[in-house]
């Protein structure tokens, strides 16, 4: 490869636009964090200051004390975790068995699953909140996870991955004797990790950030999801901006922290998932 | 050697009779609602809930708001969407130059957006947006340029939406043109320049073409996803100002879970999904075309 000599004029462009791009997408979370630790005097100074001079924590003390923020907060990690758990062990399940197994019908099964991917979830809302109310399952744990556990997306991506696992494995276990649970738990498993890792990634982000169906079935405030108690702080606390500011930087740091220890994984995932249409 | 029933009812069971529960059931029940008059009264017993045949599509046909958020919806989408393509390609492009520094750091912070919740994002956006306090016409203001009521004046709601919307895509998208960019080799390039083609030219005849899958592939899903606008909406303006921002799923979920229709809001639903299937098909019955 040849090296051509590039004008500075460009490089200077590109890196402006870039560093354009960067501040468009960084400062409304600066402004969230900065207006989540203001006093109310300080909110509405005019020109805006950027960092508050007198930092406090009296918004996120308020949100936990008065709006208990606490009880959101636990809901959304015992729905985001269980979901997650449940659906990537479900997805890869199935996806062993739609990649391995054999049997008649297979295809035509599979195509099936694959046809629901088609249908917004939007069209299954009223009926699945009519089926939960009738199994008395509005305002649980279970109303709230179920629904959302079996995945197209899921079972095709793992599928996908795990029909890249050699046969002969699967063959020689079986020689020996082993059962399919047994290869499953022994080898698929194993073998599957970086699939299973971004399936985890990507059901959590979905789980944690899900809005349109807790808001349905969670009409309980005990049950009320993270993001369903920041759209109640938004219409009871309109006034209240620190508060509903420090009430996103909550939602959205767990999400943060998760994203840079596993953007490997999400990037990886992307590209993939993205490139077997 | 044929798998044995036992095992394929443990693997593939429970994955299977959820999703026949929660999505293949439904489907039907969702098909079958919005040909009746379903509503508060028939929530708890199902029988009080009556066959009315289409009257539900035909109410709709003359429903201003209806027509208004299928207005809207597609508003978001035409808009949106060649703006969400023009952005994610371009910083693709500018993300693939060799001699771009931070690129990782560029990548993640385009990145972070979509992955953040939109409903607390939401918030934040209206802060950002509001005509008094707000940054965006501070900003403006530093320029002489006067701001607008943004939220809250019809004219802006959408665009607002919009600016939402697109911020959120650029994202993934990138990545996945970035991921396509790569793959095309080297030698193309070269190819193209001996021929005498300018760089506006090798962007036409060589990274366009080569990009088919990813712009295929990308504007589906981002036409299945701008149709289902719900979110931004819902917290910035709850479909106001006059229901200049009602969209498709917020006339759904205000006449399923605020009015109780279900029968009529399944028609919402029905017609929504027929207007998915159209456009997707169509898109890949385009892609064929041009090969």
């Amino acid at each position: 490869m040849r090296k051509k000599k590039i004008p500075f004029i460009e490089q200077l462009g590109v890196h402006t636009i870039l560093l354009a791009a960067f501040l468009i997408m960084a400062i409304p979370f600066f402004w969230m964090v900065s207006t989540s630790f203001k006093n109310p005097d300080e909110i509405y100074i005019f020109p805006p200051r950027w960092v508050p001079h007198r930092p406090t924590f009296d918004n996120y003390v308020e949100l936990f004390k008065t709006v208990d923020f606490g009880r959101p907060l636990i809901n959304t990690v015992i729905v985001a975790v269980t979901s997650t758990f449940l659906s990537v062990m479900l997805s890869a399940m199935a996806g062993y068995g739609f990649a391995k197994f054999r049997f008649r019908g297979k295809e035509k099964l599979f195509l099936l699953v694959l046809a629901t991917l088609m249908v917004p979830g939007q069209m299954t809302l009223i009926p699945v909140y009519l089926i939960l109310n009738s199994l008395n399952l509005l305002n649980t744990y279970a109303g709230l996870i179920l629904p959302g556990v079996a995945s197209a997306f899921g079972i095709f991506f793992m599928r996908q991955f795990i029909m890249s696992i050699p046969d002969e494995l699967i063959d020689a276990a079986k020689m020996d004797g082993a059962k399919e649970f047994f290869i499953f738990l022994k080898i698929i498993l194993p073998l599957s990790k970086p699939a299973l890792a971004t399936l985890t990634i990507f059901n959590f982000v979905g789980a944690w950030n899900s809005f349109l169906w807790p808001l349905i079935v969670a009409t309980d405030e005990k049950m009320y999801t993270l993001p369903v108690a920041i759209s109640v702080v938004q219409g009871q606390y309109g006034e209240k901006i620190a508060l509903q500011m420090s009430g996103s930087f909550i939602v959205i740091i767990p999400i943060i922290i998760v994203f840079f220890f596993a953007q490997k994984y999400i990037i990886k995932g992307l590209s993939m998932s993205g490139m077997k249409f | 050697m044929k798998t044995r029933l036992s095992a394929i009812l443990i693997f593939l069971g429970p994955a299977l009779f959820i999703m026949t529960v929660f999505i293949i059931i439904p489907i039907v029940l969702s098909l079958l609602i919005s040909v009746t008059d379903f509503n508060v009264y028939a929530i708890f017993d199902w029988k009080n809930a009556e066959f009315v045949g289409f009257k539900n599509f035909i109410d709709l046909f003359s429903d201003v708001i209806f027509w208004k958020a299928l207005f809207n919806t597609f508003y978001a989408l035409v808009v949106a969407l060649p703006l969400t393509i023009i952005f994610s390609l371009l910083f693709a492009l500018l993300l693939n130059r060799s001699a771009t520094h931070f690129k990782s750091f560029f990548r993640l912070s385009l990145y972070l957006p979509s992955i953040t919740n939109t409903v607390a994002i939401a918030v934040v956006w209206a802060w950002l947006l509001n005509p008094r306090y707000g940054l965006l016409n501070w900003f403006l203001g530093l320029f002489g340029i006067a701001g607008q009521n943004w939220l809250s004046d019809p004219k802006w709601a959408m665009p607002s939406i919009i600016a939402l919307v697109v911020w959120k895509a650029i994202g993934p998208n990138m990545l996945l043109f970035l991921a396509g960019l790569q793959n095309i080799p080297d030698f193309l390039y070269e190819a193209a320049e001996l021929d005498g083609a300018n760089r506006w030219k090798q962007f036409l005849h060589v990274t366009v073409p080569s990009l088919r899958p990813q712009l295929l592939f990308v504007s589906v899903m981002l036409v299945i996803g701008y149709l289902q606008l719900f979110e931004e909406p819902y917290m910035l303006t709850k479909g106001g100002p006059l229901n200049s921002t009602i969209s498709i799923v917020l006339y759904l979920y205000r006449q399923g879970f605020y009015q109780f229709n279900f029968g009529y809001a399944s028609a919402v639903a029905v017609v929504l999904f027929g207007i998915i299937l159209t456009l997707t098909a169509i898109q890949m019955r385009l892609r064929k075309y041009q090969e």
